[in-house]
């Protein structure tokens, strides 16, 4: 940015410079407004939602969560989320946080996948309850740096299913996540596009989701940020905590690692 | 279950008793009067004479901050002040909106004329920050911008 | 019963600065949903807040006051330990009252 303004300065490109600097300071300007918004971020009103439900004995075993291991020992939440997605003996398969999230519902508290899955996304007047534990989960990580293996093997091939899901085009605009993500500076409208290929950007997006969406009013998380982006390119929808979801976001967590985890986080 | 939530169950519902009861209106027991004429209210000036003013004047002891760029007019944050003596009344109206008033504060004695909030703006537009001291109505106008986003990161 | 309110107090000198987020939906009255349907206008009219016992101000909202409200106002003269509490009630008569201790 400072290079810009030096370059427009010294170089008589006015039309070409102006344009850009009106397009830098306007990103300026969105810095500030999320600045603004930084202090009272409502995702904590869903931090607590979730701390009750997580204690809340439920289901027909009426049980509570925390006995739910989320690979670092039953109950262990700090830092867990910075280490997902990860392989689980108990299942033979590499799983993400809201996979785990519905396997702990259901065999803990004894929910059917029915159950354990409803209303994954909230919206006015119906509540999440999954957004609300992913938000509290997701905060007793705030702080970790991200750390996530590929040294199973079956991690190895989830982040390179990811990889390849990252790179697949389809849909009617024969988009991939590439498409948008694997440039740097890029942007729709005012929508800065973070490249997933690029570390610095990939730790600031990874790290900052799942977040409150003003424009959605709700905490959304990385189940509807990728289901979002799925609708976005004119994919089908995917199932709610699939494995190609998990793949996809294996490739980013492990793409985030070193990036410090910084959500639940306030977004647009 | 800890002594604060407990505090905060047994004060809640003993006032739901008593609403319950049709004992306490909730207007009745807390609160300066809603107005629906002032919420109604489509500039500005209709909402000052709706409070019982009648003019109002630009003045450098009120401030009002927020962005100059709203990312997302659904959440706007805007911190209004004043500095002018014996303020005892603040509010927040969007000249765009369908109605234009926002929000609106009763400032007792020993609290600082200064709140901050988020406000919904449909469209970009003029901001006001509107203020009555010593009875009389004083102003300050910023503009904020609303923009419309990409996708959404 | 509606979900409750995070509030934080915390002193500076002689002024106390409250913060104050409320999970509410805000509703205008002026969407529509999928169906087409007006979604009624559902939003906090009036809120108090207190410490100890005292009224320390008093708001009118509207609708076009955001989804899930944030606020936030000083207090002189307040010290460490004094209760705020803060009350609001909506404009289907819902309400909601939290506690917290300055801190």
């Amino acid at each position: 940015m400072r290079i810009l303004r030096f370059v427009c300065v010294a170089l008589p490109l006015q039309a070409a410079c102006a344009l850009a600097l009106a397009q830098s300071s306007a990103t300026d300007e969105i810095a500030k407004y999320r600045q603004m918004l930084a202090d009272g971020n409502p995702a904590e009103l869903w931090e607590m939602r979730g701390e009750e439900l997580w204690k809340k004995k439920a289901g027909p075993k009426n049980v509570s969560l925390e006995r739910c291991d989320f690979g670092k020992g039953p109950g262990v939440l700090k830092g867990a989320y910075a280490e997902l997605p990860r392989y689980f003996k108990d299942v033979g398969k590499v799983m993400d946080l809201e996979q785990r999230l519905v396997y702990c519902r259901m065999t803990l508290q004894g929910l059917s996948l029915a159950d354990a899955t409803k209303v994954p996304f909230g919206s006015t007047g119906k509540q999440s309850d999954i957004e609300a534990l992913v938000a509290y989960i997701t905060s007793e990580s705030r702080g970790v740096a991200m750390a996530v293996s590929t040294n199973h093997p079956m991690e190895k091939q989830a982040y390179e299913a990811g990889r390849q899901l990252f790179f697949y085009r389809g849909g009617a605009h024969d988009f991939a996540c590439a498409t948008c993500h694997s440039a740097s500076a890029q942007r729709i409208r005012l929508q800065e596009l973070p490249n997933i290929l690029d570390k610095a950007n990939a730790q600031a997006a990874y790290t900052t989701w799942p977040a409150y969406r003003v424009s959605q009013g709700e905490v959304r998380t990385m189940q509807h940020r990728l289901y979002d982006c799925f609708r976005q390119q004119r994919f089908p929808e995917p199932l709610y905590a699939s494995d190609a979801i998990t793949a996809i976001t294996m490739f980013l967590a492990k793409n985030a690692n070193g990036g410090v985890y910084a959500g639940p986080a306030l977004k647009r | 279950m800890n002594q604060q939530r407990r505090n905060i169950m047994r004060i809640t519902s003993v006032l739901g008793a008593a609403f319950a009861a049709g004992l306490l209106k909730p207007a009745d027991v807390f609160a300066a009067e809603w107005s629906q004429k002032v919420f109604d209210a489509k500039s500005l000036e209709a909402a000052v004479k709706e409070l019982g003013g009648d003019k109002f004047t630009v003045s450098q002891d009120v401030t009002i901050t927020g962005p100059d760029i709203a990312e997302n007019g659904a959440v706007v944050p805007v911190s209004i002040s004043s500095r002018a003596p014996n303020t005892d009344f603040m509010a927040i109206l969007v000249e765009k909106n369908p109605s234009a008033m926002s929000a609106s504060f009763n400032i007792p004695a020993g609290t600082e004329p200064a709140v901050t909030t988020r406000v919904k703006m449909g469209a970009t537009s003029n901001v006001h920050a509107l203020v009555r001291a010593d009875g009389k109505w004083l102003v300050a106008s910023k503009e904020i911008k609303v923009t419309l986003g990409g996708c959404g990161g | 019963m509606a979900d409750p309110m995070r509030i934080r107090a915390s002193i500076t000198g002689d002024t106390a600065e409250v913060k104050v987020l409320m999970r509410h939906d805000m509703e205008t009255g002026q969407r529509k949903d999928a169906g087409g349907k007006t979604i009624p206008a559902h939003f906090i009219k009036t809120l108090v807040a207190k410490v100890n016992d005292k009224v320390v101000l008093d708001a009118n909202f509207g609708p076009s006051v955001s989804k899930d409200p944030f606020l936030s106002f000083k207090v002189k003269g307040a010290v460490k330990g004094d209760k705020v509490s803060v009350t609001w009630v909506d404009n289907a008569g819902e309400t909601r009252t939290d506690e917290s201790t300055i801190s």
